[in-house]
């Protein structure tokens, strides 16, 4: 889980955090006794249903300011270290 | 005694008459932040020169319209560091986005300052806000203002103990499971839990996007309902929020509680509650029956299974919202990494605290394939039960009461060791973020000195009755003129 949410823990960071999680999943895990035959699921609140807006271009941030807070750069590009 | 302890209408007609500018009323706050924060810890930064050129602002539209002022001209407020301020640094509490300096501001941030508010800085709060008692910022600890040595609550732990010692008239927080009442209560002040889509959320850092909404702290409710009257309504770069009238919420305070159906869950009765805050309830519910309301027992039978499909939900969006901290568009960067795949673990790494890494990795296990039917599908179906209990309640009763939390505020280092117990904190303020319903805690009065928070809880888009009760709450408890002990500047 760790690998997959990329957080880069080491050995025994790992340790601790799966004990703790056990206790939480455990805990969790009592969802099971809920009654939800015939439930819907829930993914958001509201009576709002596919709000769409005009498809009119806007001004938005400028690739200056987009880019202002990356801490590597070049020409105008985001810069990152080569996928291996 | 100073200005900032008197509410926003007065105020108001001060800076109006001209008797007071909002230059003075500025300086008067920063020079009380100066004084009382170190020992508070409310601030992670403070903005004394906009706020002195909005105050110079505030006073030019005073002098040349003061009947068309709006009251929250040349008011001092402040932000919890999860709201976008351009040109601010904006952190969320972590250490991924030190430096962060936002090219926009939040829609709240800019309809408060349009009114000419005037921003003293950035509030402290949990990492994402991810928290009930402020410890998991990884900048610094914030104190509550009534007893040193015990939290403010979380996560907008910095804008209620702002409030509290009056180094702020008003804060803007975010609630996703309680994160504006559970503070409020904990510091005596009051703190509002929107309708879901009431409030727009653009420029809020996520924590999870199906429930949080973005709240006032206030010291008293009729400075929240100026504060939300002025942020709420639709926005429309946050498709989610709604266009629903906000006049009744200002227009029915004063009307109080005769004749109001005040429902008390039995469910909430039974989760633990301390007895000392178990009887400052009980004696609100008396006030309020006195007063006119009738009080009647309702049923929300899902509440044992909420807090559970909370700490699913929660985490699962987390854990995608998060995936944006990156390091690549804001935050460290890399150095020396080789690859990509590096790069990323290694920001993440340094970047994210021990209780963020906890909800990434429990959002990503209830995504996953294997268990997704399990615990994320089956969370959702637990969630439409537990808004199906508010709808039934709701036919029964206007507003449902409870106290905000289980305890009042517990001592710093009590429950960082156990996750699950401080999970528990939030067990009678998350249903309603799972609900999408309005909700209030205002001050009831206190247990062994330390403030204790009523909830009230009122039906989508409902916080009109909210308001109205906890003003009643507010005019018998009186909790709001008495000032905590680390709110006096001592010479």
């Amino acid at each position: 889980m760790s690998r997959l949410a990329r957080l880069g823990l080491s050995g025994e960071e790992l340790e601790k955090l799966a004990a703790q999680l056990d206790v939480i999943v455990a805990a969790v895990a009592s969802l099971s006794a809920a009654d939800i035959s015939e439930v819907e699921a829930t993914a958001q609140v509201g009576e709002l249903r596919n709000v769409t807006r005009a498809d009119v271009p806007a001004p938005g941030l400028s690739a200056e300011e987009a880019l202002s807070n990356a801490a590597a750069q070049s020409a105008g590009f985001l810069r990152v270290p080569a996928i291996q | 005694m100073t200005l900032l302890e008197e509410p926003i209408r007065a105020l108001a007609r001060r800076l109006r008459a001209r008797e007071l500018s909002a230059v003075e009323l500025a300086q008067e706050a920063l020079g009380r932040i100066r004084a009382l924060d170190p020992a508070i810890g409310a601030y992670l930064r403070l903005t004394p020169e906009l706020a002195l050129e909005a105050a110079a602002r505030a006073d030019q539209a005073l002098a040349r319209d003061p009947a068309g002022a709006s009251p929250l001209c040349g008011i001092p407020v402040a932000y919890k560091d999860v709201l976008c301020t351009r040109g601010v640094e904006t952190t969320a509490a972590s250490q991924i986005l030190r430096g962060f300096v936002p090219p926009y501001s939040a829609t709240v941030v800019e309809r408060l300052e349009r009114l000419g508010v005037v921003p003293l800085g950035k509030l402290n709060c949990d990492e994402f806000a991810m928290g009930s008692s402020n410890e998991n910022s990884s900048y610094q600890t914030t104190r509550n203002p009534w007893d040193a040595g015990r939290v403010p609550g979380g996560s907008s732990g910095g804008s209620a103990a702002a409030v509290a010692a009056r180094i702020a008239c008003a804060t803007l927080g975010s609630d996703t499971g309680g994160s504006v009442r559970l503070p409020a209560s904990f510091c005596g002040v009051v703190g509002v839990k929107p309708t879901y889509g009431r409030v727009s959320r653009y420029g809020l850092i996520p924590f999870a996007s199906s429930l949080d909404q973005i709240g006032p702290l206030t010291k008293t409710v009729e400075d929240s309902a100026l504060v939300l009257t002025a942020i709420a309504g639709r926005d429309p770069r946050d498709s989610t929020s709604v266009e629903a009238p906000v006049e009744g919420i200002l227009g029915q305070l004063g009307a109080g509680v005769k004749g109001l159906r005040l429902g008390i869950p039995k469910e909430y009765l039974k989760v633990g509650i301390d007895p000392s805050v178990r009887s400052v309830f009980d004696q609100a519910a008396a006030t309020l029956e006195r007063l006119g309301a009738e009080l009647v027992e309702v049923t929300l039978p899902t509440t044992e299974f909420a807090l559970s499909a909370y700490y699913v939900i929660a985490p699962a969006e987390v854990s995608s919202n998060l995936a944006r901290m990156d390091g690549v568009r804001f935050g460290p960067g890399f150095e020396g990494d080789t690859s990509l795949r590096e790069a990323y673990d290694s920001a993440r790494h340094r970047g994210f605290g021990e209780e963020v890494r906890r909800r990434v990795t429990l959002g990503t296990y209830a995504l996953s394939s294997g268990y997704y039917d399990a615990f994320y599908l089956r969370a959702q179906k637990v969630r439409t039960l537990v808004a199906r209990d508010f709808e039934r309640a709701f036919t029964e009763v206007d507003a449902i009461i409870s106290p905000t939390a289980p305890t009042a505020a517990f001592e710093l280092g009590e429950r960082t060791g156990d996750p699950l117990a401080m999970y528990a904190t939030d067990i009678l303020t998350l249903p309603a973020n799972l609900a999408g319903i309005s909700g209030i805690s205002v001050p009831a009065g206190f247990a062994a000195g330390l403030p204790v928070g009523l909830q009230v809880l009122g039906p989508y888009l409902g916080e009109a009755t909210c308001f109205r009760v906890a003003q009643s709450m507010e005019e018998e408890a009186k909790v709001w003129r008495q000032l905590p002990p680390l709110s006096r500047v001592t010479a």
